[in-house]
């Protein structure tokens, strides 16, 4: 690992994506359509029925045959599934173009090293987008309960009051609207800021590193409504009856903490591939303290919804626990307990001291145990609300290795299609002697 | 006791970083450097070995922690239980907030007890001050001299070598 000395200063560099590269990703695409496959013939094939077999005709009929809609429970997975992983990887990439702006409106030195990394993560934000609307399109009535036919409609035997009371808000044309809406704001920006990022490696001066400044303020308060918004509309509408004003910000720092952790990971393997000279030990540093910080953050909000519903106990409020906690037979208990460690106390502890912030083992094994452990946050927001207890894993995470392999060819492509530093950025000396 | 010191003045952060490296090169051993605000890599160049501070904030933490949850359980669950909106006695996530505080209280106190004492930067009548303008615009690097100075002029021709303003000797008594 090349590493500069004191007084060089950083050059550009250009990543070659080789072919070892493309055929992992492509290897992670075609393990996950296997994953997916297996998944779907144990579903047909019901394997493992005997175990949850009854837990799964309970819940059946606790969700009410009356308004059952939409297709059988294979299909419904796989829709929920997709959603449930591009809401995942969409949040993480646009939480690179996110970081950029507050790095930028923060007047921030130390993160021009990690900034092409940024940059490169707002690939999946078209891609992930059109996907997204595509999947609500297709497949809304198994993921939205809002969505079925008559449930406003006080006639149908399908009507629920509940629902019918919030058809100012939740009904398609107005929703739609929303989702376009963040998903032009989160795609204009990433690209604007990129274009400002390009041209300043082409032009020079300081005039783009001030667009962008402006750019940046511009986005983060859009960012700001539309990440909180986009949480209620695509998340917490699963769970159309229930509500929590935490949720905003619980999505938020669920994408914020993964992008940080994806930044970093990214980072930490193009150094051990030879690129990123002048990437020391002490901006991962940072990125770690970064991640240790957000994994508390999430935390916080995580235990600030839970400890009040807990102790309001309102029967509206503490169904959402109930249902992730011991509901549908359990099943989600494990994973309710496992969420808090591997994204709290597992974070928490591996990365308190300096020397494990400045490991790059150490911070890989971090990095990923958070980007798992966010997945499986998102998992646990989606699925108890919408298949009740009939989901499984293999679809799940065959779907989630289709959009990882998806999500970084994508990613790499971009990131080579420009020098991996920022070679006229202003702040780029500081960066390069950034010392923590 | 008293101590005898070569104060050596400089004007510039990075003039001192680089007398620091050079000095050190030259085998004296330097004593203290002050300077009116944080210098980024002084420790580092000075040769200082990372504080073992936070390993004695993760213990106070973890005495914080400990007592809030013992207080809590201890009162709520057998001195006094009382049923408070239907919740078990133990009712360990009401606890959190209170055990979350107390952590923190006991590390950041610990931490700047610790710290003070460990530093000699207790509050006292007279405190022992090398050169005042460190606290304002200048940045002092302080050399321990011996008993007879011997070695004085040497160190002036060295720190003015490398940038020193103006090069004092000071007697400092105790610590």
């Amino acid at each position: 690992m090349a590493t500069l000395t004191h007084h060089e200063s950083a050059t550009a560099e250009q990543l070659v994506v080789t072919d070892g590269a493309r055929k992992t990703f492509i290897a992670i695409i075609v393990t996950g359509v296997v994953i997916l496959i297996l998944g779907i013939l144990a579903q047909v094939l019901g394997w493992g029925a005997a175990e949850h077999g009854e837990a799964a005709g309970h819940a059946a009929a606790a969700h009410g045959a009356a308004h059952e809609e939409g297709h059988s429970v294979l299909i419904k997975r796989v829709i929920v599934s997709l959603w449930h992983s591009n809401l995942f990887f969409l949040g993480v990439s646009t939480i690179g173009t996110v970081f950029m702006a507050i790095n930028y409106v923060a007047y921030a030195g130390w993160s021009v090293m990690v900034k092409r990394i940024s940059e490169a993560l707002s690939a999946w934000v078209i891609p992930g987008g059109v996907i997204m609307l595509i999947i609500f399109l297709v497949g809304r009535h198994d993921i939205f309960h809002w969505t079925h036919e008559g449930i406003m409609d006080k006639n149908s035997p399908n009507y629920d009051a509940i629902i019918a009371g919030k058809s100012g808000f939740l009904n398609l044309p107005f929703y739609l609207i929303r989702t376009i809406v963040y998903l032009a704001i989160w795609a204009y920006f990433s690209w604007k800021l990129r274009q400002l990022s390009l041209q300043e490696d082409l032009n020079g001066g300081t005039v783009w590193f001030h667009k962008s400044i402006n750019a940046s303020a511009l986005f983060l308060v859009l960012y700001a409504v539309s990440s909180s918004m986009s949480a209620w509309d695509w998340v917490m509408s699963v769970d159309t009856h229930w509500f929590s004003t935490m949720f905003g910000w619980y999505v938020f720092a669920s994408w914020w903490v993964s992008g940080i952790a994806a930044i970093a990971l990214t980072a930490i393997f193009l150094k051990q591939a030879g690129y990123l000279r002048a990437l020391s030990v002490n901006h991962l540093h940072d990125l770690g303290k970064l991640m240790f910080g957000f994994s508390i953050f999430w935390t916080y909000v995580w235990f600030a919804q839970f400890m009040l519903i807990w102790y309001a106990n309102l029967p509206e409020e503490a169904v959402y626990f109930n249902q992730r906690l011991g509901g549908f037979e359990g099943r989600y208990t494990f994973l309710f307990y496992f969420n808090i460690f591997i994204n709290f106390v597992f974070p928490f502890l591996g990365l308190m001291t300096r020397d494990a912030k400045r490991q790059m083992i150490i911070m890989k094994i971090v990095c990923i145990a958070i980007l798992a452990g966010h997945w499986s946050d998102f998992y646990l927001m989606l699925m108890p609300a919408t298949l009740r207890g009939e989901n499984g894993f293999l679809i799940e995470i065959g779907i989630a290795a289709i959009f990882l392999g998806a999500f970084l060819i994508l990613f790499t492509r971009r990131l080579a299609s420009a020098s991996l530093v920022a070679v006229n950025h202003p702040f780029l000396d500081e960066s390069v002697h950034h010392t923590t | 006791m008293t101590k005898q010191f070569a104060l050596g003045i400089f004007e510039d952060e990075d003039v001192l970083l680089h007398a620091v490296e050079n000095v050190r090169a030259a085998g004296v051993k330097i004593y203290d450097v002050f300077s009116p605000y944080p210098v980024h890599g002084i420790d580092d160049a000075l040769g200082i070995e990372r504080s073992r501070l936070p390993i004695a904030a993760f213990f106070f933490g973890l005495t914080g922690l400990s007592f809030a949850l013992w207080m809590q359980i201890y009162m709520l669950g057998f001195d006094w239980p009382m049923i408070i909106g239907g919740k078990p006695h133990i009712g360990l996530p009401a606890f959190v907030p209170v055990a979350f505080e107390l952590t923190v209280f006991f590390t950041c106190h610990g931490m700047a007890l610790t710290f003070f004492t460990i530093t000699g930067l207790y509050p006292r009548f007279k405190v022992p001050v090398m050169d005042v303008r460190a606290t304002d615009d200048k940045f002092v690097m302080a050399i321990e001299l011996d008993e007879n100075s011997s070695q004085f002029p040497r160190l002036t021709q060295l720190l003015r070598d490398n940038g020193a303003s103006e090069v004092n000797q000071k007697e400092m008594t105790n610590n």
